[in-house]
């Protein structure tokens, strides 16, 4: 068996704009065919890791890998041939198809931009499959953004990014505009591609519910750096770090019994700035959990359980915190 | 139709509804043509109570929510009627209404940013609410404006009283935004969506917030969200909409134990909830879309979505009613509009802890 390149690596990459550090030092790999969630709540920095990928921005620092070649110091007419391997989904359809472009060009665009020679009849049989594997009529090209429902304009999203087979799918946040109903829908459409074509995909999102169904590996994101990594039964079950042991407690569950059960775990919620971040941790401002060398050390990364976590308190023995004993009043006092 | 409401049994609470919808109807004529938002909406909120109106977007909750202190704009045409404590508010006198919005009746809304005047600071804008309706001096607006923001869960209120909104994080906007709805003590807190702006592990301290509120005040709320996971947390009792009318309403345990309208139970089975993990199983789809209605039939308007529709859906509409009563089928007061209910409790996923 020959080695397959990851078809994502990242090292050390960062991303400051001016004073803000948006992502600092971030480092994650994912292998050919796997689905890793990237978890964050809203100013993390997630979205920008999947911008960097992309390269819509260009990362301050590190190095970004797409099926083993670094793309981060491509040219622009370089990284054009690399631009069919990878692809990105965003949050708001609305916004990220052009109102005045049928739906048929839309999807067709990324054939148009890689240069490839095809004949009109083949790129219209083209645009027809990949509706229809997104579940769409193949009608559907001769109409305009404005004339779908949301549910609907994702899936041409979704159809746009598949059409030049990438090897790496980017999702910002896919489903956070849609209703339940529909979120769900789209999920499973996801998750349903993605088995079937078996490209690997970095699923960004604020929620962990929504990732369960999908991903493989789970990397949770605090203020710029990767907190913890670790399998998805891991992370659900045996969560290390105390901030993802917090998202998964404050994460209220559909059940009303379960849910009164639960033991909250208030974090204070005077979020710290990307523009001037804590020392040593930076999640320590808001961890119920924090003692004197939080403020003065920076945590490495641990390894624990086959994953990872940088906290002072998670040892590789497998000694790891949990949060919910902490005595929180101070935090929040 | 109207029933009689077991008043908030969770906080032990008896007495009088503070606020009774009674038919309420709201559309609006747009350049499309008529829109009918809210369809015969009936509920009663008893003092102390927090009832949890859940829906997709478009089927009008808000602007259920609106219409009770007479927020919409003149184009909505209201119907119907909504009494506080006696006292009809639908089609009274602006200069009424105004004395009763923010002393009797509250709002927060979805985004606490574009409800906060940039240029104050949050204690001369909560001040500002008891000077005008309580007559109260500066000073002593100012100091009740720090015991608000303590009572909320401001840290350091004192200082954080003379911050200026873009030096809060959102959270605390929100919380501040609660401090102002409740400086007058109002009988009943209408909240739209107060967590969905924000991040999860803010919600959990805003939602403690209003549980709080009506422990220690006694406020009414009306938490109008599309988040189960919300309603589970806070609510006592449960209101589902769907294409503006009221289909589902229950005690908050028995909603979610054994749903009855069909779109309840599609509503809960496609909600993603950690820990109902399945592996490669899927999440439950509902096929379609909410309908946007310019009248409302006399059908039942969830049927082209529903597995169990037949023609007696397609021919009338159900109304909201008691489905076997006291029988195995639903609790005293669990009330739904199908004519083909849910038969048995919803099947609790296996648990598994992989």
């Amino acid at each position: 068996m020959t080695p397959q390149p990851n078809a994502l690596e990242l090292e050390d990459l960062v991303m400051h704009f001016g004073p803000v550090r948006a992502v600092d030092g971030v480092s994650l790999a994912i292998s050919q065919g796997r689905v890793t969630a990237l978890v964050g709540e809203s100013g993390s920095g997630k979205s920008t890791v999947g911008r960097c990928v992309v390269r819509l921005v260009e990362p301050t620092a590190g190095i970004v890998r797409i099926g083993g070649t670094d793309v981060s110091h491509l040219s622009r007419r370089q990284l054009r041939r690399h631009r069919s391997e990878v692809s990105i989904v965003f949050q708001d359809p609305a916004g990220s198809l052009d109102p005045r472009m049928l739906v048929g060009d839309v999807v067709a665009e990324p054939l148009r931009l890689s240069g490839e020679r095809i004949s009109r009849r083949d790129r219209e049989a083209r645009v027809a499959r990949e509706l229809g594997r997104v579940g769409l009529r193949a009608e559907v090209a001769r109409r305009y953004p404005h004339e779908l429902s949301g549910g609907q304009r994702q899936r041409v999203s979704i159809a746009r990014a598949l059409i030049s087979e990438p090897t790496l799918l980017i999702a910002d946040e896919p489903t956070s505009a849609l209703d339940v109903s529909v979120q769900a829908s789209v999920l499973n459409l996801l998750a349903d591609l993605q088995r079937d074509i078996g490209f690997a995909c970095l699923f960004i999102t604020h929620d962990l519910s929504a990732v369960e169904y999908l991903a493989d590996e789970i990397a949770v994101m605090y203020l710029g750096q990767l907190v913890e990594t670790g399998s998805r039964e891991q992370i659900f079950t045996r969560p290390a770090h105390p901030y993802t042991q917090a998202l998964l407690a404050a994460a209220p569950v559909a059940d009303p019994v379960r849910q009164r059960q639960r033991q909250p775990v208030l974090l204070g919620d005077d979020l710290p700035s990307a523009l001037d971040p804590p020392s040593g941790c930076r999640f320590r401002t808001r961890c119920p959990l924090a003692f004197d060398r939080c403020a003065t050390e920076v945590p490495a990364q641990v390894e624990i359980g086959g994953g990872k976590a940088a906290c002072h308190l998670v040892q590789p023995d497998g000694t790891r915190p949990d949060v919910r004993t902490a005595d929180n009043s101070e935090v929040l006092s | 139709m109207t029933t009689v409401e077991r008043p908030g049994t969770a906080s032990g609470l008896l007495g009088a509804p503070v606020l009774e919808i009674r038919d309420l109807s709201v559309s609006f004529t747009t350049e499309g043509g008529t829109v009918s938002a809210v369809h015969r909406v009936s509920l009663d909120l008893a003092p102390g109570e927090i009832v949890g109106m859940v829906g997709e977007s478009g089927c009008g909750k808000s602007v259920t929510a609106m219409s009770i202190a007479g927020l919409l704009p003149s184009s909505a045409r209201i119907s119907g009627s909504v009494r506080l404590r006696g006292t009809e508010l639908v089609g009274t006198r602006e200069s009424v209404l105004r004395r009763v919005r923010g002393k009797e009746i509250a709002y927060i809304f979805q985004e606490p940013m574009t409800s906060l005047n940039p240029v104050l600071t949050v204690g001369r804008q909560i001040g500002e609410v008891l000077q005008v309706h309580e007559r109260m001096s500066r000073p002593a607006a100012r100091a009740r404006a720090v015991e608000l923001l303590s009572l909320v869960g401001i840290p350091s209120a004192s200082k954080r009283v003379d911050n200026y909104p873009h030096q809060l994080s959102g959270g605390m906007r929100q919380r501040v935004m609660i401090a102002m709805a409740v400086a007058c003590g109002p009988k009943v807190l209408v909240a739209d969506e107060p967590t969905t702006a924000l991040d999860v592990t803010v919600q959990a301290g805003i939602l403690q917030v209003l549980r709080d509120l009506r422990d220690r005040l006694g406020t009414t709320i009306l938490i109008i969200t599309h988040d189960l996971g919300v309603i589970a947390d806070v609510a006592d009792r449960v209101v589902v909409m769907y294409a503006g009318r009221v289909v589902e309403r229950a005690q908050v345990t028995d909603l979610f134990a054994h749903p009855l309208h069909r779109y309840t139970a599609g509503l809960l089975s496609a909600s993603p909830t950690p820990g109902k993990h399945a592996g490669t199983a899927r999440l439950q789809e509902i096929p379609g879309l909410v309908p946007v209605l310019s009248s409302q039939p006399d059908a039942c308007t969830f049927a082209d979505r529903c597995p169990a529709a037949d023609s007696q859906c397609r021919d009338s509409a159900p109304p909201l009613e008691g489905v076997g009563t006291g029988t195995a089928l639903g609790a005293k007061d669990h009330l739904a509009a199908c004519w083909h209910p849910c038969p048995a409790p919803r099947t609790q996923p296996e648990e598994t802890n992989l």
